[in-house]
């Protein structure tokens, strides 16, 4: 079993957190469970001829981030977004949200907390094949009890949003894929909800509009600012969208950090083989791979400077007209260190030494 | 991807074919030696110890394929025929009959008689039952039939007439044009006009009348079963087997108990029907609730729904479609009973129909019975339709266009009672112009019969002498014994001993209850109408699954003869070939033969495109494509549709009993017209055990063989 390597980037408020997470499918998992001190091994899980679908998960959700939870298809990601909207019920260990178990809740709670606070996503859309854009979209409303005026108004404004103005009457059979997604989107976000569940939302869609939902999905959290729970299989959707990504295998999580951990220190080879395809210039940031300077020893600023979060692909054309290494500076202007060109394109074959741990 | 499908098609080929119909000629080859091999091996082996023997023919027969199986069977009941020989192996003897039937009659009479729960009898209890099930009834018979008097104080009665004729054939129209536009709207017009104008104009409605009331109660209490049914696996247990023997216990048979329970009439009738009509509602809606795309769900509950918004809002609508297909059900197994209904009390059509066979009137009862088939056309392209209908956005629309059909269907109603009252004519359909055709049937009926007796009379006897009769001697001449171990034994093979325990019992109950010879007569008729219908279905599915122009013709006729009430059949024949068992056959056959067609187009379509490109990039030409694999590939799905020709054709079986057959509808029928509730019963589980015997060991071969060929 491979520790999990967590780091805390993104200080704040932890929003959602799992403690110790199973789920065992199979006759009695309690039971087995207990026999063998809440922490069999996946060698034990098979043998007993039980699924160990989530495996002692632990992690944190911070508040404002995109956390993204990647994994191929059976590595249990689906059923952990699950256990964390109690979808399927974990056999053991603690959802903490909002500081508050909620595996304890009792079923008025949970339907209060799934009503106000979260919001969903699904593969397939899940849309309500008999009632049209609009009727689906106010439909939590209409759950909750709100007047028809009233919800349609809500719902109205939130197709405006996910850019569906003028389909408000149609069915979802005469709508294209990415439509009934931004439908599902419209729906999900009709609540306000504070945490945004997305579960594989554009596996569905061809790789063109799967590319334009994701920018749509960018530009929706710049307004929005949700903390949000993203499901995906496709690692360069992870690279693209995540503040924080957790790479899951057979049940567990094998690694959590941003983009940029992943691809220059991953756990293991399990890790690392998703990352070699990676185009890491556009990932990797100049602090990463800048040679440190001694702040005491300014030097003259001869050549225009670059933030150190700046990605390499970013800075590397400004090489076709000069030799001299690129200052790097921090958030406060200070030159922290500069980045030569045989650094920048060692980025380009994968060889970068990474000279700045994050 | 084409090496993976080539070497799919290649391990398809590998397996062992697994023939169970006789006609999979090709896969029977290899059996057919395997069998002289073992024949032949027996003198062979006596020399050795006979317990090695018999290890070792068991070892191989555990593996064997079923066909073996059934080939070890049919030799150890010729063996036990032939060599063991105690009579009462034979033929079950009489002094071992079980007095199963008086049982059940002593239980019919304590309910009746005796039963009591302090306060109010069993008897009372039903009655009031029957009581409150009148109310809906004479409201509606009131409504299209007889006219509604309501008190209106004083001691004045206000008579409000029935539905003008005109007002009826235009909201049929109207109907029609809301379910699917001006065609439907045509023939929905036109089939109700028709009912006018060939003078069948009151008993047809008094028949839509008791067909609306039934289907309402039958929809509802379906619908209320269906969902507590989906919810729980335990109630799932009870309710299925339940539901087994409503759709496969004849209705002969507990038209008695109705009968002494609930008393002759109408009522009677409808609570026939109801039982004969809701169980395929109560599958459909099983079916749609479980079959909600576990998405859905989980986007209701992620809003936040609770389990009643959850049932109501997101998983009944989103099961719409299955609930409409159940509800046509309704309708068409409603329609299917308006004969059988009347005879504890049902007035209308289906009494019409069988007053004219009583009284040998074959042109007025065809007459009736066209109007039964008009209107279960028209009922069942109405229900279709409104069931396929796709929600449309109208919500720019006014108020006028919103409503258009329902206001347009309220003014018809009302203008219809206005006109109706200055022209009477538009009230009740004149006499003067009724229009009847019972004269021209007779005379075409005696015109067939008169020039073209002798071949007619050539192709009765042919099939009787060459097919029926060798057949017929052939299984009263098994044993009882043989052929209920043999069954076991099958049983076995296909799904272990809970199987052949179940097949053993009801097999065994047969004969225990003494209707062994009788039930054979019943397996004999079944058996040849299940054959034949299986080789026409076969030749018409696979045509109609080869020629689309073909396939629409066919659908046409499919459709229309699926409409046809069992009854209907049976004029035609009788009228042509006479009562007897050739009648009964032609019949059997003709009402069977369309699911065998259906599911023989709908396996060979099924047919993974890329199998059969597969097969013809290897070279197979169009005939070993098709014996080799589309055939072997679309072999279950046909087994399922001779499954459902087995339960038609024995459910038509029980109704030539009244053209002449000796088998178990006959036991049945004698029952009913002697008041006999235990000898009806039983003889009606005999032949609901014979479907359930036949249904579990097809549908137990096609779910090894579908496992087989790899899909789920």
């Amino acid at each position: 079993m491979i520790a999990p390597k967590t780091e805390k980037l993104t200080p704040g408020t932890v929003k959602l957190a799992c403690r110790n997470v199973w789920k065992l499918f199979g006759k009695h998992p309690e039971r087995f469970l207990a026999a063998h001190d809440n922490r069999p091994t996946y060698e034990q899980i098979r043998e007993a001829y039980y699924i160990g679908a989530t495996r002692d998960v632990s992690l944190e959700i911070y508040e404002g981030e995109i956390f993204v939870i990647m994994g191929l298809s059976g590595s249990g990601k689906s059923t952990l977004v699950r256990n964390m909207t109690r979808l399927i019920e974990p056999t053991a260990g603690e959802i903490i949200f909002d500081g508050m178990d909620l595996l304890k809740a009792d079923e008025k709670t949970l339907i209060d907390i799934r009503r106000k606070k979260m919001g969903m996503v699904f593969q397939n859309f899940g849309l309500l094949p008999h009632r049209n854009v609009l009727d689906n979209v106010a439909f939590p409303l209409e759950v909750q009890g709100m007047a028809r005026f009233a919800r349609e108004e809500e719902a109205e404004q939130m197709i405006e949003l996910v850019g569906l103005k003028g389909r408000e009457y149609y069915f979802p059979r005469e709508l294209s894929g990415g439509e009934q997604q931004r439908v599902g989107i419209a729906r999900s976000l009709a609540v306000a909800p504070e945490v945004w569940f997305l579960d594989e939302p554009f596996s569905a869609l061809d790789p063109l509009i799967r590319a334009e939902m994701q920018d749509e999905f960018l530009r929706l959290q710049k307004v929005l600012h949700k903390t949000i729970v993203f499901i995906t299989h496709d690692f360069d959707e992870a690279i693209r969208l995540a503040d924080r990504i957790a790479i899951m295998k057979n049940g567990e999580i094998v690694q959590v950090g941003t983009p940029e951990t992943l691809l220059l220190h991953p756990a293991d080879a399990y890790v690392s083989e998703f990352t070699q395809k990676v185009p890491r210039a556009k990932v990797v940031s100049a602090a990463s791979v800048m040679t440190p300077l001694d702040s005491a020893s300014p030097i003259p600023p001869t050549v225009s400077p670059v933030a150190a979060d700046t990605k390499i692909d970013a800075l590397i054309g400004r090489f076709i007209n000069q030799q001299e290494p690129i200052p790097v500076v921090d958030a406060s202007e200070r030159i922290i260190g500069e980045i030569s060109m045989q650094n920048a394109l060692r980025v380009f074959i994968g060889e970068e030494a990474a000279t700045h741990g994050c | 991807m084409g090496a993976n499908e080539i070497c799919s098609f290649a391990g398809f080929y590998k397996t062992p074919p697994v023939p169970f119909a006789p006609i999979s000629c090709p896969a029977a080859e290899p059996d057919a030696e395997s069998i002289e091999e073992m024949v032949e091996m027996e003198p062979v082996d006596r020399s050795a110890p006979l317990i090695r023997a018999w290890r070792r023919i068991w070892s191989e027969l555990k593996s064997a394929p079923v066909t073996r199986w059934i080939w070890v069977a049919v030799l150890m009941t010729w063996v036990t025929t032939r060599f063991i020989d105690p009579p009462w192996m034979a033929v079950y003897p009489e002094d071992w009959v079980l007095p199963f039937k008086d049982l059940l009659n002593r239980l019919m009479d304590w309910l009746i008689n005796d039963l009591s729960f302090g306060v109010f009898t069993f008897k009372e209890m039903t009655r009031s039952v029957a009581w409150l099930l009148e109310w809906p009834m004479t409201w509606a018979l009131g409504i299209f039939a007889t006219g509604v008097d309501i008190a209106t104080g004083g001691g004045q009665m206000l008579h409000i007439p029935h539905l003008p004729w005109i007002a009826v054939v235009g909201v049929a129209a109207i109907l029609g044009h809301a379910g699917k536009g001006w065609n439907l709207a045509l023939l929905a017009g036109s089939a109700f006009l028709y009912l006018a104008v060939f003078g069948q104009w009151e008993s047809a409605m008094m028949t839509l009348a008791a067909i609306l009331i039934s289907v309402a109660i039958g929809a509802l209490v379906g619908l209320a079963i269906g969902i507590v049914t989906a919810g729980s696996r335990r109630i799932e247990a009870w309710v299925l087997p339940l539901l087994d023997l409503m759709q496969t216990v004849p209705v002969f048979a507990y038209l008695i108990p109705i009968l002494f329970l609930f008393g002759f009439g109408p009522v009677s009738a409808m609570i026939a029907t109801i039982i004969y009509a809701t169980p395929p509602m109560v599958r459909c809606t099983m079916l749609g609730l479980r079959a909600t795309p576990p998405e859905i769900i989980e986007s209701g509950q992620m809003i936040g729904c609770t389990r009643r918004q959850l049932l109501w809002k997101v998983k009944i609508p989103a099961a719409m479609s299955e609930l409409m297909v159940g509800l046509n059900q309704v309708i068409m197994l409603s329609l299917n009973m308006v004969i059988i209904a009347s005879m504890i009390g049902a007035g209308g059509l289906g009494y019409d129909v069988l007053a004219a066979l009583r009284r040998l009137k074959i042109g007025a009862g065809l007459e009736s019975g066209i109007a039964i088939v008009v209107m279960a056309i028209a009922l069942d392209r109405l229900s279709q339709a409104f069931a396929c209908k796709a929600p449309v956005n109208l919500r720019d629309a006014t108020f006028l266009k919103r409503h258009a059909h329902s206001l347009l269907a309220v003014a018809v109603i009302l203008g219809g009672y206005a006109l109706g009252m200055i022209f009477p004519v538009l009230m009740n359909y004149p006499e003067t112009w009724e229009v009847t055709t019972g004269p021209f049937w007779d005379g075409m009926i005696k015109f067939i019969n008169i020039n073209c007796y002798d071949q007619l009379e050539w192709i009765r006897s042919g099939l009787l002498l060459t097919l029926l009769m060798p057949f017929k001697r052939f299984l009263i001449g098994l044993p009882w014994l043989g052929v209920i171990m043999a069954l076991g034994l099958v049983a076995y093979r296909l799904k272990g001993f809970k199987l052949a325990g179940l097949v053993v019992a009801l097999a065994g109950f047969i004969a225990v209850t003494g209707f062994w010879e009788k039930a054979m007569i019943t397996v004999y008729l079944c058996g040849i109408g299940v054959m034949l219908s299986t080789v026409i279905g076969l030749i018409i599915g696979v045509w109609a699954a080869k020629s689309n122009s073909m396939s629409r013709v066919i659908n046409i006729i499919l459709d229309t003869l699926q409409t046809l009430p069992s009854f209907v059949y049976l004029m035609p024949v009788v009228m042509l070939f006479r009562v007897g068992d050739v009648s009964a056959l032609i019949a059997i056959v003709a009402y069977a033969v369309v699911p065998a067609i259906r599911y023989t187009v709908h396996g060979i379509l099924n047919v993974p495109a890329t199998v059969r490109e597969a097969a013809v990039v290897s070279g197979c030409t169009p005939y070993q494509t098709f014996w080799k694999v589309e055939l072997p590939l679309a072999l279950p799905d046909i087994m399922l549709g001779i499954n459902q020709t087995v339960m038609l054709a024995l459910s038509m079986v029980v109704i030539t009993a009244l053209v002449g057959t000796r088998d178990l509808g006959q036991e049945v029928y004698i029952a009913l017209t002697r008041a006999d509730n235990g000898l009806g019963l039983t003889a009606g589980l005999g032949v609901a055990f014979i479907a359930t015997i036949t249904d579990r060991l097809i549908q137990a071969w096609t779910e090894s063989r579908r496992s087989h060929l790899g899909a789920a």
